[in-house]
């Protein structure tokens, strides 16, 4: 027998295994992950075509309606995140894997650090393809390589923050179905956004006054103003600020959750 | 050491209703119950994973309810249900597991396959557990808990639906685990077998409560003697076979007919019978000898055979428990 030593590994090496097993995890379940890739593109389809003539209308912003929309893809992207998320934590609780890993001595930043890890991994993964799809069907990034780098920031942290909202509700329901349970709630903030139209132009006044209040409209803004505008000042801070505070109260949250769960004495 | 323990749960029976246990350190003590008599909530509650809503609890002398982090360093539990990920190789669990628990990097290889070869899955390590037979994920979920070399090991009805052979390489592996490495095993178990076979000590529970406790030698020695069961050859001496035997102890009229007795404390035992008969020249088509079993004794204890016992029984583990609405993990299924 070796003589092994229990004490615990440092933060980054269990961050490091954990993430792995992320990792490892999302590789392996194609058919898990494939549907939160290309659903987005079908509804990115689908609104091309259906308001494709919106850019005749005076005061659009571009000429170029996949331009636009291209941005709402990416926050679809960041929602599907959530369940990917919530889905994996609870099915740890539900086949008592969890169990195991509170039984190590597991961190519970190691925890969520590792759930995160493979979720920004496959956020990363969808931003490529969303840029690849829209480049190839004639969408336009006024910001350059500059705009894609930021992109690819705000991108990972608005998959941190939903996937800390699917975190959350793993850890409170430990139950897949709750989480999925979510989802139409989650569509409900996309589709009263100003997804379809900038919020200027949307005509009915509570529509225009959801889309306003609606934080999800300032985070597809603020991917958009990178392909329309180029460097738009407000749009990104105000992306920024609210994906920031998103991330930052989720995780939060889910840590605080987490911390219950595993009842560290 | 475990004193008082209790476990409430929200608008259910008392899971676990104020047990009192000790294990000798080294020693293996089988908990012996039905399904719902709140063996899977002691566990749950000995490893951290669920507080006691009353009563102490120390394992390796920490304190369950304020050394969690501590109890946790010097336990390993395999669970009723195998914790593991079906995603994830054999292989890949001993690496996680092992990095988890801080062994250094150039042990970590090397301790996984020598307990991975150690419960006989070398061959399987590389495939996914996902296609597992159920005893494969038995021996895995214990390799996983032997990672940190723990020196009081819990395992939840860890043979329950193996089947033979896997049962017994599972028992000879606690064994030695006991024996060589001086670990301390903590058992759950609902087969009777299983129980007077691997365990120095047993303690029953019944409705949450402890019912008895003891050696299995002892527990069946209190609840009373061997009895011996006769069928002469020759049906026309039947009376005659009867007199003799009753001359060993006091008859048992179990409404079937049989020459039953049980025997006497004093008497010779099983050898004074067939000597007996031999002497008095009654041939005998069979003779059989009922040593009491821990069936009996969980008979004598509570008016019902164990199996079976559950019938009925408030899985009470499905509640939500009063102090908090969620328990960790899976939870405590049926216990």
């Amino acid at each position: 027998m070796s003589s092994a030593v229990a004490t615990g590994s440092p933060l980054p090496i269990q961050v490091g295994a954990m993430a792995g097993r992320s990792i490892v995890r999302l590789i392996r379940q194609p058919a898990a992950v494939i549907p939160s890739v290309i659903f987005p593109l079908f509804l990115l389809a689908v609104n091309t075509g259906g308001l494709n003539t919106a850019t005749d209308i005076p005061g659009f912003p571009t000429d170029s309606y996949i331009t636009f929309a291209l941005g709402f893809t990416f926050i679809q992207a960041a929602i599907f995140s959530t369940m990917n998320a919530g889905q994996a934590l609870a099915q740890d609780i539900e086949n008592g894997f969890f169990s195991r890993l509170v039984l190590t001595p597991m961190r519970p930043s190691a925890l969520m650090a590792g759930q995160l890890t493979g979720l920004v991994l496959l956020g990363q993964m969808q931003a490529l393809l969303y840029l690849a799809v829209g480049f190839a069907t004639g969408a336009n990034f006024s910001a350059g390589i500059g705009g894609i780098l930021v992109l690819f920031v705000l991108v990972s942290i608005i998959s941190v923050g939903f996937g800390g909202i699917g975190l959350i509700m793993a850890l409170r329901t430990g139950s897949g179905e709750a989480v999925q349970g979510m989802f139409p709630l989650m569509f409900v903030l996309l589709f009263f956004s100003s997804m379809a139209l900038p919020r200027d132009l949307i005509e009915q006044d509570w529509f225009r006054f959801l889309a306003t209040i609606n934080p999800v409209s300032y985070l597809i803004e603020a991917i958009r103003s990178l392909m329309v505008t180029g460097w738009d000042g407000e749009a990104l801070a105000l992306g920024f600020g609210i994906a920031i505070a998103l991330a930052v109260a989720s995780i939060a949250i889910a840590a605080f959750t987490l911390r219950g769960r595993m009842l560290k004495s | 050491m475990v004193r008082g323990l209790v476990r409430q749960f929200k608008n259910g029976p008392r899971a676990v209703d104020g047990i009192d246990l000790e294990v000798a350190p080294g020693e293996i003590y089988g908990f012996l119950g039905p399904n719902g008599a709140g063996k899977s909530t002691t566990v749950h509650m000995l490893t951290t994973l669920l507080p006691p809503t009353d009563g102490t609890a120390t394992v390796a002398g920490f304190d369950v309810a304020t050394e969690g982090p501590k109890v946790r360093q010097v336990i390993g539990a395999a669970l009723q249900e195998a914790a593991l990920d079906p995603h994830l190789t054999g292989s890949e669990h001993m690496r996680l597991q092992t990095a988890l628990h801080g062994l250094p990097h150039d042990q970590r290889k090397k301790r996984g396959a020598e307990l991975i070869e150690r419960v006989g899955l070398t061959e399987a390590a590389d495939r996914r557990v996902g296609g597992y037979s159920g005893g494969m994920k038995r021996r895995l979920d214990l390799a996983l808990a032997l990672v940190h070399n723990p020196s009081v090991l819990f395992l939840d009805e860890p043979t329950t639906g193996l089947d033979p052979q896997s049962r017994s390489a599972l028992w000879d592996e606690v064994t030695r685990l006991s024996r060589e490495d001086g670990v301390t095993v903590f058992l759950t178990t609902q087969y009777l077998e299983e129980a007077d076979q691997l365990a120095h000590r047993v303690g029953i529970i019944d409705d949450g409560k402890i019912a008895a406790e003891g050696t299995p030698a002892e527990l069946k020695a209190e609840i009373g003697r061997a009895s011996v069961v006769v069928c002469p050859h020759d049906g026309s001496r039947r009376e005659e076979a009867a007199r003799l035997l009753d001359s060993f102890g006091e008859r048992i009229d179990d409404g079937t007919g049989a020459i039953e007795v049980r025997l006497n404390g004093d008497s010779e035992g099983l050898v004074g019978v067939v000597r007996a008969f031999d002497s008095a020249g009654i041939e005998l088509s069979s003779l059989v000898l009922n040593e009491p079993t821990l069936d009996d004794v969980f008979l004598a204890k509570t008016g019902r055979h164990l199996e079976g016992a559950a019938d009925g029984e408030i899985e009470a583990e499905g509640e939500a428990p009063i102090e908090e609405t969620t328990a960790v993990g899976a939870g405590a299924r049926s216990s």
